[in-house]
């Protein structure tokens, strides 16, 4: 049914060219750090070298008397204001416990000093030359460590607002209940329960953050940024630094890769503050070991999951308690905490009796962030085992089980409005799920009924199949906003002004795409702006997997009301010539208004005439979206691992993703978010992990012993799309950014129990773990 | 300082420059020819983003010193493109979808490019080989992969 909806489209659905394809292959200067500008002063970070202490002294005038250095920066000389460096809708719900510069460092990497000067060489050398006194603090290394009785106390000052209970460590609580779960497991004949750990893992976008500043011929501050969020930059960087807000100016350039670790403002301040102090130009890059110790990462956590199902395999109690470590701050605490039952248990929308609750708490290691997946990641690692488990007790098919209990079109979660991002959520109704269609398609290309359960072996190694599914969101509802103008030319093209912001996600591109299609013009007649707080009307950013579905929105929105423009415009060009003037059946293709009657005007000729004779107006539209629900892109995800059980290594031989994101608007583009998200989802599965010193210090801060996939290591990754059409959506549309990462842990470890018979419940799964889970199943 | 005088042919063109012996031949392409197709992402060569073909061979910028390049040939992605468009290459990038954020692009560009030079039909472990060294995080490397064969398939036909 949702199909036979599906509009006939001309340019939505095509392999339209990136709009920004030609400059990236010739190498043009797109990104921040290309940029050149005379007199540009370097700036270095001086990091703490201790996991918690407080700065008892610190001498500075060495540094700032050194030639070359035009300023040092400490808590000295700094604001002093709290805020989050978490670039969320305002106010955030992330605590205001991190400044510029504190008195007190709360992780190895922690900010301590900023210099500024003529070189790098030179900036290096003053860092050297700064003299800080540390009291070393107890430091808290675990988040067991963080709750134990008489812990230390990390966030200890008393002007941190929104912090959940900072005398306990805990930057954030959530609990919410549906139903009754005790009596739901009583009343359960088969019970299942699971703990699941993940690690410290890096974003590691190839291009590190880069901030470029300077003052404009006006005096007003300019910042180019590798950011997610030019207007929350610009929100955050003018309190922090106390500058009215519409002195400051946030570009974002093209960006090299963002995954969430450029969803927060973590160096703008530091360039700014420098330009503004000199009024000279200011560049801070970080370095690749900057990156792993200093940046953000994705919280580690131990999610307890427990289900109770009736004999016929019907869910119906289900438990997810959740311990995040936020690290030393608490951005993204409260959010990515709600995030791992919000975006994973209306799955199981079946289950009445659900209980969801968990904390996020302080330590004094790295901080984590938002990342790709958001919490659902870690989620679903239990869950998803869990669901694994449950199908064994039950004696039942894997996919049976998931099929008999998975929501479906026209169906409802309580926790759609219990749970949202950091505060309740909003009540909404699944209006699209292609889920059943892809375990169908997804188990056939696999090869489930020939390949699961055999475990064909091989000398040591041994083959298994397993799989998992899942949802994500789209935007997050009555919270997100995005605008878009579209501005009419002469020639029949148009100007995109978008807020939203291209990671390199082609989001520029399916923008373009949505708006092309209905002014009916090829994309090459859609100049596309997007990201300057100058220029482009707000959008709240790209996370939350928002662009498509509320960017999108707005753009279609802007588009309508543009189209409605051209076509009076048309009919009063045609009426001229008696044609007929129902403007409702006017159709706008091939750079042309054509009336109903066949007679039609270029577009060109409408916008002349309304620029230069008659009636004369700038055809132009500026329309917003705020969505009311978020509907989920939906996964089946499926892998054939080889385990060998002599050496421990697990190789994946094939990884499918069937998704449903509504209507691709680019096919090729969507498939390219599945396939570098699963790419991504199976390094953080197998090898990526941040290792750790007795002190806190990040061990392994380079991309040679931080391992993520090379082409040598990619897998065979099949992604299928599995068509719906989303009625909230633009152009039928939902986002697809974050589902697929959330795909390779769960089911490599099913995949892994099914071949050699071991549940693994930490990751990454390394041959030390996988040999440790087969040696202690072998008695003796 | 001291300073070392460096005379070497980039893109086909005949550079001189004085040089501090520290400095590395992707400062030297970014920071005095203006040459910033090629990327920084580790200064460690470890991520490939800086890769260039220097006597026809792809080598990490960041690890190579401008001094090394004295008399000899280097090639940027800034010379990948001809008077008449795209190169084969080029387009293949963007017909099948390899480019997402564009920041390693330019280095598997030149990786592929020295591939091809070496070996006009190379098979899809050969393309593999040829990118180990390139870190891309965004792709998943089949799009790439993808490319690459397209290209030498084009160019081949071409001939």
């Amino acid at each position: 049914m949702a199909e036979e909806r599906r509009p006939a489209f001309v340019v939505v659905g095509k392999n339209e060219r990136k709009v920004d394809g030609v400059a990236l292959v010739t190498g043009k200067p797109k990104f921040a750090g290309d940029l050149d500008l005379p007199g540009t002063l370097c700036v270095k970070i001086l990091h703490s070298p201790h996991a918690h202490a407080r700065i008892v002294e610190i001498d500075a005038s060495e540094a700032e008397g050194l030639p070359g250095v035009a300023c040092v920066l400490t808590h000295q000389n700094t604001p002093l204001t709290r805020y989050t460096t978490a670039g969320q809708g305002y106010p955030e719900p992330s605590p205001y416990d991190a400044r510029m510069f504190d008195t007190k460092v709360r992780f190895v990497g922690d900010r301590v000093a900023a210099v500024a000067a003529e070189t790098e060489e030179i900036a290096l050398e003053a860092l050297k030359k700064i003299r800080v006194r540390y009291e070393e603090l107890p430091a808290i290394l675990s988040v067991d460590g963080a709750l134990a009785a008489g812990a230390p106390i990390i966030h200890d000052e008393k002007d941190s607002p929104g912090i959940y209970d900072a005398a306990k460590n805990i930057a954030a609580d959530v609990d919410i209940d549906v139903g009754d779960v005790a009596q739901g497991f009583a009343e359960s004949d088969v019970i299942v329960e699971t703990v699941c750990e993940t690690q410290y893992a890096q974003h590691a976008p190839i291009e590190p953050h880069v901030v470029l500043t300077n003052l404009d011929e006006d005096g007003r501050l300019v910042i180019r940024s590798s950011t997610q969020v030019p207007f929350h930059v610009r929100r955050i960087v003018a309190r922090v630094l106390d500058v009215p807000l519409h002195r400051i100016r946030v570009i974002k350039p093209r960006i090299g890769g963002g995954f969430g670790v450029k969803q927060e403002v973590l160096l703008e301040d530091l360039a700014a503050l420098v330009t503004l102090r000199t009024g000279r130009p200011a560049l801070v890059v970080l370095s690749r070991q900057e990156e792993f110790i200093a940046s953000r990462t994705r919280h580690p956590m131990r999610i307890r999951v427990k289900l109770g199902a009736r004999s016929d395999g019907a869910l119906h109690a289900l438990e997810m308690e959740v311990l995040s470590n936020t690290g030393a701050y608490g951005t993204h605490a409260l959010t990515v905490l709600s995030n791992v039952g919000s975006k994973t248990l209306p799955i199981y929308n079946k289950a009445k009796n659900v209980h969801f609750f968990g904390k996020a708490v302080y330590t004094n290691l790295p901080v984590a962030g938002a990342y790709r997946g958001y919490g659902a990641t870690q989620g679903y690692f239990a869950l998803e085992t869990a669901m694994d488990e449950l199908a064994d007790g039950l004696g039942m098919d894997p996919l049976k089980l998931r099929r008999r209990n998975a929501i479906r079109v026209g169906e409802s979660s309580p926790i759609f409005e219990k749970l949202g991002e950091g505060r309740e959520g909003v009540a909404q109704t699944v209006k699209s799920c292609g889920l059943e269609r892809a375990i169908e398609l997804g188990a056939a290309r696999i090869g489930w009924e020939e390949k699961r359960g055999k475990r064909p072996r091989q000398g040591s190694r041994v083959r298994g199949v397993g799989m998992s599914i899942h949802m994500q969101g789209s935007g997050i509802p009555q919270i997100d906003m995005a605008a878009a103008t579209v501005k009419m030319n002469e020639d029949g093209s148009f100007n995109l002004l978008i807020g939203a912001t291209d990671l390199g996600t082609g989001s520029d591109t399916i923008l373009a795409q949505i708006a092309a299609e209905i002014l009916g013009v090829p994309v090459s007649k859609v100049i596309v702006t997007s990201s300057d707080t100058d220029v482009t009307p707000f959008d709240t950013g790209a996370y939350a997997s928002s662009t498509t579905y509320v960017s999108g929105k707005a753009v279609e929105r802007a588009a309508l009301a543009v189209r409605e423009q051209i076509v009076q415009v048309a009919a009063a060009m045609l009426a001229d010539d008696g044609g007929n003037l129902d403007e409702a059946r006017f159709v706008l293709k091939n750079e042309r208004a054509v009336a109903p009657n066949g007679r039609g005007v270029t577009l060109a000729e409408i916008c002349q005439r309304a620029m230069y004779q008659t009636g004369q107006f700038q055809i132009a539209a500026t329309a917003s979206f705020v969505p009311d629900e978020s509907p989920p892109p939906f996964m089946a995800s499926f892998a054939e691992v080889e385990v060998d059980t002599e050496t421990g290594r697990v190789q994946v031989l094939e990884y499918v993703a069937a998704v449903d994101c509504g209507v691709a608007i680019n096919p090729k583009m969507a498939e390219g978010q599945v396939e570098g998200s699963v790419a991504n989802g199976i390094g953080f599965a197998l090898t990526e992990e941040m290792l750790f010193s007795s002190k806190g210090r990040v061990r392994n801060p380079t991309l040679f012993d931080y391992k993520i996939l090379g082409a040598r290591d990619v897998p065979p990754i099949e992604v299928i799309l599995v068509p719906s059409f989303e009625p909230t959506g633009p152009v039928g549309a939902k986002s697809v950014g974050e589902i697929g990462i959330n795909g390779p842990i769960p089911t490599i470890a099913n995949a892994i129990h099914d071949a050699v018979g071991i549940r693994l419940t930490k990751t990454p799964f390394t041959p030390e773990r996988v040999l440790d889970a087969l040696r202690a199943r072998r008695p003796g | 300082m001291t300073l070392h005088p460096i005379r070497l042919t980039v893109n086909g063109k005949s550079e001189e420059a004085s040089v501090p012996a520290a400095m590395t031949l992707l400062e030297f392409l970014r920071e005095r020819l203006y040459l910033t197709g090629a990327k920084e992402g580790c200064g460690a060569g470890e991520c490939g983003a800086c890769t260039v073909l220097l006597d026809g061979l792809p080598v990490t910028a960041c690890l190579v010193l401008a001094v090394e390049g004295d008399g000899r040939e280097v090639r940027t992605v800034e010379g990948e493109a001809k008077a008449t468009g795209l190169s084969v290459l080029q387009r293949a990038f963007i017909e099948e979808g390899a480019i997402q954020c564009g920041f390693c692009t330019p280095g598997m560009i030149m990786s592929a490019r020295g591939l091809l030079e070496r070996n006009s039909n190379p098979t899809d472990a050969e393309i593999v080989e040829a990118i180990a060294g390139n870190l891309c995080r965004c792709t998943g490397y089949e799009a790439i992969v993808a490319a690459i064969r397209r290209a030498a398939k084009e160019e081949r036909d071409r001939r």
